[in-house]
């Protein structure tokens, strides 16, 4: 079957795909707009302040920069582990990657306190930051990614796309342990300083990418009224189950170590039992309606076959990765920094109470600009190259 | 005969196997060269081993005696602060920056109060430096731990990472700026030492906070070169024991406190 995939453009011009492409393109505007209001104005119009120093917009930045590296599995589940069957997904999956990694680093750069210093960052390293590494691993991602493609999409080279599939699996691997050590590597707060945060982030990666590849899919394969047989759906099903399942593993170990130690205590409590919008987003949207549900939608007998159930468990897994995002880096620094163990401490900056953070509109529209902006990209991709396999029929296992 | 026809049919396999054992091991071992070097690095400024032959570098630091500090001297402290760099703070404020700030502590068990002023540690090994991507944040080689404010990209990473929550974000634009403390919205700072100060009067500078509780003979901030074993600040710390902020870290505060 995979020998024979014609790839073709979507060549739809229904309302619906115009009208999704205009929402697109006007929410990416009217953040952009925002984010430059945010830059005159100064960063006081934002929830933000010196006690939180990451909000929202970081929530979605790091959402789509790890659905970003998990959104190029299906390539590398071709390409690397041999599984023939995703070959005909894998053109998109590596578009779709590069999509959500440029929506990504646009809201972060658009976050920073002086974004016209794009050129300071990309000519002044300090390779002891972590950070640092990252502008290298997701600019290198970009890169590679692009070869990739550009190896698989060219007959005479189709050989060279297994190694650099390879190349790109190891660096996306890299790259989402980088952006979980941005937290993990901050020994002085409670709430990172865990190693576990990068094994954590690439699990994450693999199903948030997963459930944002699985609907752009299931859009696109719609709007220009193409087949799709069941059993690709049942495949990519499983493995989001396998993914959310390998979340719930890491979530439930990261917090067991913390309550291993007496001096992380207070810290769980906070999460888990008093720390009211953050306990409630931990338990209620990450866990119950972010893993349970979809866990139950996924695998429940009665809803195996309905792309229905399908949809409504990616939906339920992106808000739940939203949920855990917001509460690993907005939770994660409400709780205060612990400067003298053992004191009750007071002061005029906050020391020793749990910081206060409300998003502001700005904040929102400035992190729905990246999500919109990655969607946009990918949909006009999809429009001008031969990306998507014209039909996707069944086939024997 | 059948030996060397085995043979012949298995050099091809053979080479292919020793490439790829070369290129796994060159893929493996070259990533930890790599961390290997970047955790060798040395910031240029600081002190390395070439320069044996120059007078050792001098360590500034704070030696503060909070059994000799009252509230209303922590609260001078602050105000001179910010008279002399000008930033100013609304109570209850979230965004405004605070280079110094009073801090109450109460012992959980025995209830006793302390009283004391909060800054820039000035540590030996900051995290603020490690973290900062584009080396804005960095350490001179006297120890003192400052921003760059025409490289920092308002990126807060640093502020994430201080442990003592040192560092202040600008959120608003700034007017009548002093020339001592050059500071600009959407970008990062903190105490600097007063090494304005310090590169005027050399040993004999007194940062402002110091100068505004050091009365009639009373050094209750001492300031000095930690690297000098017969400085004063070395010589208190020594008689009298000094305490270095969350030491479990490991990231040698220059600040030191006494009575805690």
């Amino acid at each position: 079957m995979p020998a024979a995939t014609r790839f073709t453009e979507i060549k739809t011009s229904s309302p619906q795909y115009w009208g999704l492409l205009l929402l697109l393109a006007i929410l990416a505007a009217v953040g952009i707009g925002a984010a430059h209001h945010m830059d005159v104005e100064g960063h006081h119009i934002s929830g933000m302040n010196n006690q939180v120093v990451w909000g929202l917009p970081h929530v979605f930045a790091i959402f789509l920069i790890v659905a970003a590296s998990g959104a190029l599995n299906l390539a590398s589940m071709a390409s690397v582990f041999g599984k023939v069957e995703y070959k005909p997904l894998a053109r998109f999956s590596a578009v779709l990657s590069i999509a959500l990694l440029v929506g990504g680093l646009a809201v972060l750069l658009l976050d920073l306190g002086r974004p016209d210093r794009l050129i300071v960052a990309i000519t002044h390293y300090n390779f002891r930051s972590i950070f640092a590494w990252n502008i290298i691993l997701y600019s290198g991602f970009i890169v590679i990614v692009l070869a990739y493609l550009w190896l698989m999409m060219e007959r005479r080279f189709e050989r060279w796309s297994r190694p650099a599939g390879m190349f790109a699996f190891a660096w996306r691997l890299i790259l989402t342990s980088g952006t979980g050590s941005i937290f993990g590597f901050l020994v002085a707060r409670e709430s990172y300083d865990s190693a576990l945060l990068a094994p954590m982030f690439i699990v994450m990666s693999f199903s948030f990418g997963l459930a944002v590849f699985i609907l752009l899919l299931l859009t696109s394969f719609k709007l220009d009224q193409r087949e799709l047989d069941g059993i690709h759906l049942q495949r990519l099903r499983k493995l989001l189950g396998l993914f959310s399942i390998g979340i719930l593993y890491f979530v439930i170990l990261f917090h067991i170590t913390k309550l291993y130690g007496s001096q992380n205590h207070d810290f769980e409590r906070f999460i888990l039992l008093d720390g009211g919008v953050y306990t409630r987003l931990f338990w209620l949207f990450q866990i119950v309606l972010g893993t349970l549900l979809p866990l139950f939608l996924l695998y429940a007998p009665r809803w195996q076959h309905s792309s229905k159930s399908l949809v409504l468990a990616c939906l339920l897994i992106i808000q739940g990765g939203f949920a855990q995002l917001y509460v690993i880096i907005i939770g994660g620094q409400a709780f205060p920094l612990n400067i003298f163990p053992g004191y009750r401490v007071e002061s005029s900056f906050f020391d020793g109470v749990i910081s206060a953070y409300t998003p502001s509109l700005w904040e929102l529209l400035l992190g729905c600009a990246g999500l919109a902006s990655a969607l946009l990209i990918a949909l006009l991709v999809l429009r001008v190259l031969p990306m998507l396999p014209q039909s996707l029929p069944g086939t024997e296992d | 005969m059948a030996n060397e026809l085995d043979n012949i049919e298995l050099r091809p396999a053979r080479r292919r196997f020793m490439q790829s054992s070369a290129a796994l091991a060159m893929t493996l071992i070259a990533p930890g060269v790599l961390l290997y070097k970047t955790g060798q690095a040395q910031s240029e400024n600081e002190p390395g081993s070439d320069n044996k032959d120059l007078p050792a570098t001098p360590r500034w630091g704070l030696l503060i005696d909070t059994n000799a500090l009252s509230e209303a001297d922590v609260d001078a402290c602050v105000a001179a602060c910010q008279q002399e760099h000008g930033w100013h703070s609304d109570a209850g404020s979230q965004t405004a920056a605070q280079w110094i700030r009073k801090i109450h502590l109460t012992d959980k068990q025995s209830g006793q109060q302390t009283v004391l002023p909060m800054m820039c540690q000035h540590c030996a090994d900051p995290p603020c430096v490690d973290v900062c991507p584009t080396g804005a944040s960095f350490k001179r080689a006297d120890g003192i731990v400052l921003v760059n404010k025409h490289t920092c990209i308002g990126c807060r990473y640093c502020m994430m990472a201080c442990p003592y929550k040192a560092r202040s974000f600008i959120h608003e634009v700034l007017q009548d700026q002093l020339a001592v403390a050059p500071r600009g919205k959407g970008t990062v700072e903190s105490c600097t030492l007063c090494v304005h100060r310090i590169d005027r009067d050399g040993a004999n500078a007194v940062p402002a906070c110091a100068e505004a509780v050091n009365r009639d003979g009373r050094k209750a901030i001492l300031f000095g070169d930690l690297n000098d074993p017969d400085s004063e600040i070395s010589q208190r710390a020594k008689s009298h024991g000094a305490t270095r902020l969350r030491a479990d870290l490991g990231v040698d505060p220059g600040v030191r406190y006494r009575g805690l």
